[in-house]
């Protein structure tokens, strides 16, 4: 079978905030697309196909916007492809993008994701009554609260856990001049006094809502071996879904996350993944998601993904840094948040991570997921050639 | 970036909505009609045997199957899991701080969320036993609203082995 290869040879990102009053979405996803296409060396005119993520069209009441920023992407006469996978969207649609060039059909394919918190308010769009349940939900904070619950009980977690990882991500946060919270003060102890929003998750457990697009180049591996510029090699990708209900369903470890990781190391000839990993970007929208992500990725026993993080293990000095950019939880733009998490992956690989580099990484993971727990998609990228 | 207004580019506010029909289907027809009765109905699936409730899109998602017989269900149950919400949103009908709890209903095998009222946040806990208050008959529609919420039974919690497969 065998793909071909592909490399992401241009990252970009917006400056991310609660308002970009600057800018139309249209604006956003173009401040993005030109710092991705300036990294790379290339323009519009040099993109054979494009493809497009966002969270659902909803969360801004704007309904197709692939079609609308047609103009604004030079995109009339080349094919666009939407991808539609709620909060994991930004990693699905890397990977779309991605087989475009490993399927040998593109050669040089520029993606983008995007969300513009500020011009709709996703808290009511994800609260919206159902003619089968009431409506108790607040918003996604409410949704994964009792789940969060859930895991503290069935591993034994101790209470102060959720904020330590907080604390790492606000603090990395610091050395990355992209993200949208820049906190440098934060300690645990003033953490544990901020308020339980949705108790048992506090504020400083919770991400911000953010305006911003990411944005990646990928090419096939004749046009990269031309292309003097940093590379991040795709070493492969996954993607696994499972329904929101069904009766003894995992919630705290669901089974999709679990083969989509399993599959993801096979295909990239990885079989110690703690050991062979050297950073990963990975979808913390709430701090408790971290240790639970640990043991569903296969990095931490079941029930000690906590331990992980008590022991610094996940911080930027530890054994397998996770989110060294800040991740989610300082910057949450829904639909690019997965592809930020993608991006900054390659960044560490192609050395282009700036302050918050982890020193000689060659594999990093990206990873997203979306909806309740249930779309994932997944990446390794590596600095060699698989 | 200016602050000046003419450098920005104009937000304006436009509410949008839409209203639409929605077909329930055989399975979720008995739920609803059941609660307009006042009654609690899932369906089983053939093959694990487990207890959809509220049994929403009629299929047994594991399985990959039609569920079955319709069982009534309830009306106690059990808090598997909970939230205390103290966050304000759009939209909002109840008065803060509120318990969200995920309820498993006695026989069947499928937490759903609700309303757990007439007992202080700070007093629930995983396992509690619950059961429903009904609003009053003339309120009752085809909707699960027509239970006001849940409130405790008095009785001793669950043991937790009795329903961690469920979180």
């Amino acid at each position: 079978m065998g793909a071909n290869r592909c490399a992401v040879v241009g990252v970009g990102q917006t400056n991310h905030t609660t308002v970009r009053a600057d800018v139309s979405i249209a604006g956003l996803v173009r401040e993005a697309v030109d710092r991705a296409l300036e990294s790379a060396g290339m323009t519009l005119a040099d993109i054979d196909a494009i493809v497009i993520g966002k969270a659902p069209d909803m969360l801004e009441g704007v309904m197709m916007p692939e079609m609308w920023l047609t103009d604004s992407l030079a995109a009339s006469g080349k094919p666009v492809f939407r991808v539609h996978t709620a909060g994991s969207v930004g990693g699905s649609t890397a990977i779309v993008a991605a087989q475009h060039v490993m399927s040998g059909i593109h050669k040089r394919v520029l993606t983008v994701a995007f969300e513009k918190q500020s011009d709709g308010n996703a808290m009511w769009a994800l609260s919206v009554p159902t003619p089968f349940g009431v409506p108790v939900h607040a918003g996604a904070g409410g949704y994964f609260s009792p789940i969060i619950r859930s895991y503290m009980r069935r591993s034994g977690a101790p209470a102060h856990i959720g904020a330590m990882v907080a604390v790492k991500d606000r603090t990395n946060a610091c050395k990355n001049p992209y993200a949208h919270l820049h906190e440098p003060d934060w300690t645990l102890e003033k953490a544990l006094e901020t308020p339980m929003l949705w108790d048992p998750v506090r504020f400083i457990e919770t991400c911000p809502s953010s305006d911003g697009a990411a944005a990646l180049v990928m090419v096939s591996e004749d046009v990269a071996d031309t292309m003097n510029v940093p590379k991040a090699w795709v070493h492969s990708t996954a993607m696994r879904s499972e329904p929101t209900m069904f009766a003894g369903r995992n919630q705290v470890s669901p089974r999709a996350g679990e083969l989509c990781a399993e599959d993801l190391y096979r295909k990239a000839g990885i079989t110690n993944p703690l050991e062979e990993i050297d950073v990963c970007e990975v979808y913390v929208p709430f701090s408790w998601f971290e240790p639970m992500w640990l043991e569903n990725l296969g990095f931490a026993p079941k029930d000690h993904g906590w331990r992980f993080v008590e022991d610094g293990v996940t911080e930027m000095t530890g054994k397998l840094p996770f989110n060294p950019s800040g991740g989610v939880l300082s910057t949450n733009p829904i639909g690019a948040s997965g592809m930020i998490r993608f991006g900054e992956a390659a960044m560490q690989v192609m050395g282009l991570a700036g302050e918050h580099q982890i020193d000689g990484a060659k594999k990093a993971m990206g990873h997203a997921y979306g909806g309740g727990s249930q779309f994932f998609a997944m990446w390794i990228v590596g600095s060699e050639k698989n | 970036m200016s602050d000046k207004a003419a450098d920005k580019p104009l937000r304006v506010r436009m509410p949008i909505g839409i209203d639409y029909k929605w077909c329930a289907g055989p399975a979720s027809t008995d739920y609803l009609t059941g609660l307009k009765d006042g009654r609690l109905y899932g369906r089983r699936c053939p093959v694990c045997q487990m207890v959809y409730f509220p049994p929403r899109n009629g299929v047994c998602a594991r399985d990959g199957v039609m569920l079955g017989e319709s069982v009534e269900v309830g009306p106690k149950g059990t808090v598997t899991t909970f939230c205390i919400v103290n966050v304000p949103f759009l939209g909002q009908t109840i008065k803060l701080p509120y318990v969200a709890a995920t309820i498993i209903l006695d026989g069947a095998h499928l937490g759903f969320s609700h309303l757990l009222q007439e007992v202080e946040a700070t007093d629930v806990r995983m396992g509690m036993r619950v059961e429903p208050v009904w609003r009053d008959k003339s309120d009752w529609d085809y909707s699960l609203e027509n239970i006001s919420h849940f409130r405790p039974t008095g009785e001793p919690d669950a043991p937790f082995d009795d329903y961690a497969r469920y979180l």
